[in-house]
C-alpha cells in the first residue's frame, strides 16, 4: 500500500466540492482538533454532521451514535478515530451510499482502505479536511504554510 | 484546477506563494503596509484568535506579504511552511525558544558564526540553557556529548566562516536514534545547493539577509520545517503538552505536522516580536525570483577565484571545500553537488597587519560586515565579526589572525581576480 496514491490533488478537490460530510470521532471539546476541523468546515458552509455516540448535540448539530444512524445521503465520512476502528467505520460508510471516505492525519487502517476500494469509495489518506480545504480553497498561504498550488490563475478574493 | 505537476525549482522560485492577488489582479506581490486589518464581523475575529481559521490579525504574527515570503521559502526547501523574523538572529533565536525549556541541553557545532556562538555561550546560558560545542567533523564527539536532557543537534551546513561541510545525514540519524531533531542553519547554501529535509534535517533555519535577498538591502530570517518530527515522543511536552499561553492548546496534537510552526508563530512570534517589515518581504520574494540564476553565477565565479588564490605562491591556504584537495569535498558531492556556495577564507601571510593593507588595496570588493550580496565583500574575521571570541575560539572555528574572509559576488570572474591580484601586490611591495 502507497499512501500517497491516496492523495491525489483531483481526489481531494472533487471531495471539497461536495457539501454534507460526517465527521466520525467529533470532539465537543474546543481544543481538540476534530472540532477544530468541524468549526472550519462549518464556517464554510458545509453541513457538517457529527457521529459520537458519547455527545448529544456537537457544533449546534444533532450528533448520531454511528454513521447508519443519519438521515439521508452523506457525500463525505470524515474519520476522527483510532485507526483500528476503520474498517467497521468503512463498511458503515459503503451501506449509506457515501462517496468519499476521508482518514485524518495517522488514522491509516490497509484493512479499511481495502475494503473502503473493493466497495468503490473514493479515498483520501494521511490528510486534514481543514488543511486540504484551506490549501486549494481559503486561505492557508495567510500563514507562511507552504500549499504547494503554483498558478497565475487569478481567483476570487475568500 | 490544480493538477499533480511537479513544478521545477526555477518555476517555484518565481511562483511559489505569490498568485496574483485576488482583489486587484495585481501581479508582483503587493506590499500590505498595514499593522492590522478589519475583522469581518465578531464571530471572525474571535475565530481568527482561536487559530480556528486562518485570518489575519496583527502584522506582528502575519502578514499577507511575508506570507508568500514564507510560503516561497518553504516550497523551496520542501518544508511544510515557514515563519519569517526581523533577522537571522531573530529567526534562530526563535527557532530555539519554541522547543527549549530551562534545564534543557543544546550540542552544537563550534564552527558557527560568531554571532550564534556568543547567542549560544551567553544568551542561553542566561536562560539556563546548558550549551556542549563539539567538532562539526567528528559524529563520535556529538554522540558522546548527548545527555538525557540533550533536545537538540545544531549546525550549519557550510560553516562561517571555515567553510566545514556538515554531514547532516549523519547527524540527522544521531539526532533521531535519541528523539532529537535536528536544526540546521542553510544560509549559505540556499535551498538551491541544498536542501537539508532531504537528508533528514527536521528545522532549517536562514538569514534571508543573505544569498534568499541577494543585493544586502534588508535584514532578515526564516525558520522551516519539515513536519517530520514527533512531538509527541514524550520529551518534548513544551509542545505537545497543553499550553498555558494559549489558552491550554497542545499545538501538536491539534496541527499535528503544522504544530510546531504555529507555536512558533502564534506564541513565540508573539511575545518576543522580532516580526519581519512588508516591505523586506516584498525584496526578499523578488531577490529569490532569480535565486537560482544568481547562485549559478556565484558559485561558478567562487570556484575560479578560489582556484586561483590556491595556486598563488603567496597565499597560505583556502578554505573553499568546493576544492578538489579540500578535506570536505567528500561531503560537497553529497551534500553540494551543485556547488560549495561563495563564501570563504584564506590566509595571506604576515598576519594582521597585511590583512588590513591587503582590504585597502582593493576596488570591487566592498569591506563590509555581510555575505551573499550580488557584489563582492571582504573583511578580517579576526578584528570584525569573530572579534568577540577568544583566541582559543576563534581557533576552533578555524579562522588565523591573516585569515580573510570574501563572498563573491556575480561580477565578472575576471575582474575579480584582477582585484585580488592588486592587493596581493601591494602587500608583497
Amino acid at each position: 500500500m502507497n499512501i500517497a496514491d491516496y492523495q491525489s490533488p483531483d481526489v481531494i478537490q472533487a471531495a471539497l466540492s461536495e457539501r454534507r460530510i460526517a465527521i466520525v470521532g467529533l470532539s465537543s471539546n474546543e481544543l481538540r482538533a476534530s472540532n477544530f476541523v468541524g468549526y472550519y468546515m462549518q464556517r464554510h458552509n458545509y453541513d457538517v454532521i457529527p457521529v459520537n455516540p458519547r455527545e448529544q448535540q456537537i457544533l449546534g448539530n444533532t450528533c448520531y451514535s454511528s454513521l447508519t444512524e443519519v438521515p439521508g445521503d452523506v457525500d463525505v465520512v470524515d474519520v476522527f478515530r483510532a485507526s483500528d476502528a476503520v474498517p467497521a467505520i468503512a463498511r458503515e460508510a459503503l451501506e449509506i451510499g457515501a462517496k468519499y471516505l476521508w482518514l485524518q492525519f495517522g488514522v491509516i487502517s490497509e484493512e479499511g482502505i481495502r475494503i473502503a476500494e473493493e466497495g468503490g469509495l473514493q479515498l483520501i489518506v494521511d490528510r486534514c479536511l481543514k488543511v486540504e480545504h484551506a490549501r486549494y480553497v481559503g486561505r492557508m498561504h495567510w500563514l507562511g504554510f507552504n500549499t504547494q498550488v503554483i498558478s497565475a490563475e487569478r481567483k476570487p478574493a475568500v | 484546477m490544480t493538477d499533480e505537476r511537479d513544478f521545477g525549482f526555477h518555476t517555484r522560485s518565481v511562483h511559489a506563494g505569490a498568485r496574483p492577488e485576488p482583489t486587484s489582479g495585481a501581479r508582483a506581490l503587493p506590499i500590505f503596509q498595514t499593522s492590522s486589518y478589519v475583522f469581518e464581523d465578531p464571530e471572525s475575529a474571535a475565530a481568527y484568535f482561536n487559530l480556528q481559521e486562518y485570518g489575519n490579525t496583527y502584522s506582528r504574527i502575519m502578514n499577507p506579504t511575508i506570507a508568500a515570503l514564507e510560503e516561497r521559502i518553504a516550497n523551496l526547501d520542501g518544508g511544510v511552511g515557514a515563519v519569517c523574523f526581523a533577522s537571522g538572529m531573530a529567526a534562530q533565536t526563535s527557532a530555539f525558544f519554541t522547543l527549549l525549556n530551562p534545564g534543557d541541553h543544546v550540542i552544537a557545532s563550534s564552527a558557527l558564526y560568531g554571532g550564534t556562538v556568543t547567542q549560544l555561550k551567553h544568551l542561553f546560558r542566561k536562560l539556563s540553557i546548558e550549551l556542549t560545542f563539539v567538532s562539526p567533523d567528528n559524529v563520535d564527539e556529538w554522540r558522546a556529548a548527548i545527555k538525557d536532557h540533550t533536545k537538540l543537534l545544531y549546525g550549519e551546513t557550510i560553516g562561517n566562516p571555515g567553510g566545514n561541510v556538515l554531514d547532516i545525514e549523519a547527524l540527522a540519524n544521531l539526532a533521531h536514534e535519541h528523539g532529537m531533531p535536528l536544526m540546521v542553519d542553510n544560509t549559505f547554501a540556499t535551498p538551491y545547493l541544498c536542501r537539508p529535509m532531504e537528508f533528514g534535517a527536521d528545522i532549517v533555519v536562514y538569514s534571508t539577509t543573505k544569498f534568499l535577498g541577494g543585493h544586502g538591502t534588508s535584514i532578515g530570517g526564516a525558520v522551516t520545517d519539515s513536519g517530520e518530527f514527533d512531538w509527541s515522543n514524550g520529551r518534548y511536552p513544551v509542545i505537545a503538552e497543553p499550553s498555558d499561553a494559549y489558552h491550554g492548546l497542545a499545538f501538536h496534537e491539534t496541527f499535528g505536522i503544522y504544530g510546531y510552526l504555529m507555536k512558533l508563530r502564534a506564541e513565540t512570534l508573539r511575545d518576543l516580536g522580532a516580526c519581519m517589515s512588508p516591505f523586506n518581504a516584498f525584496l526578499f520574494a523578488q531577490g529569490i525570483e532569480t535565486l537560482p540564476l544568481r547562485m549559478r553565477q556565484h558559485v561558478s565565479n567562487a570556484e575560479r577565484v578560489a582556484k586561483f588564490l590556491s595556486e598563488h605562491p603567496m597565499i597560505e591556504s583556502v578554505s573553499y571545500p568546493g576544492l578538489e584537495t579540500n578535506l570536505y569535498k567528500p561531503l560537497v558531492d553529497k551534500y553540494l553537488p551543485k556547488g560549495a556556495g561563495a563564501v570563504f577564507c584564506f590566509d595571506l601571510p604576515g598576519g594582521r597587519e597585511a590583512g588590513q593593507q591587503f582590504i585597502r588595496s582593493l576596488t570591487l570588493f566592498s569591506h563590509l560586515a555581510n555575505v551573499g550580496d550580488a557584489k563582492s565583500l571582504v573583511i578580517h574575521p579576526a578584528t570584525t565579526t569573530h572579534r568577540q571570541l577568544s583566541d582559543d575560539e576563534l581557533l576552533a572555528t578555524g579562522i588565523g589572525p591573516g585569515t580573510v574572509r570574501v563572498s563573491i559576488g556575480i561580477e565578472d570572474a575576471d575582474d575579480l581576480i584582477w582585484d585580488l591580484e592588486q592587493g596581493l601586490a601591494a602587500i608583497k611591495e
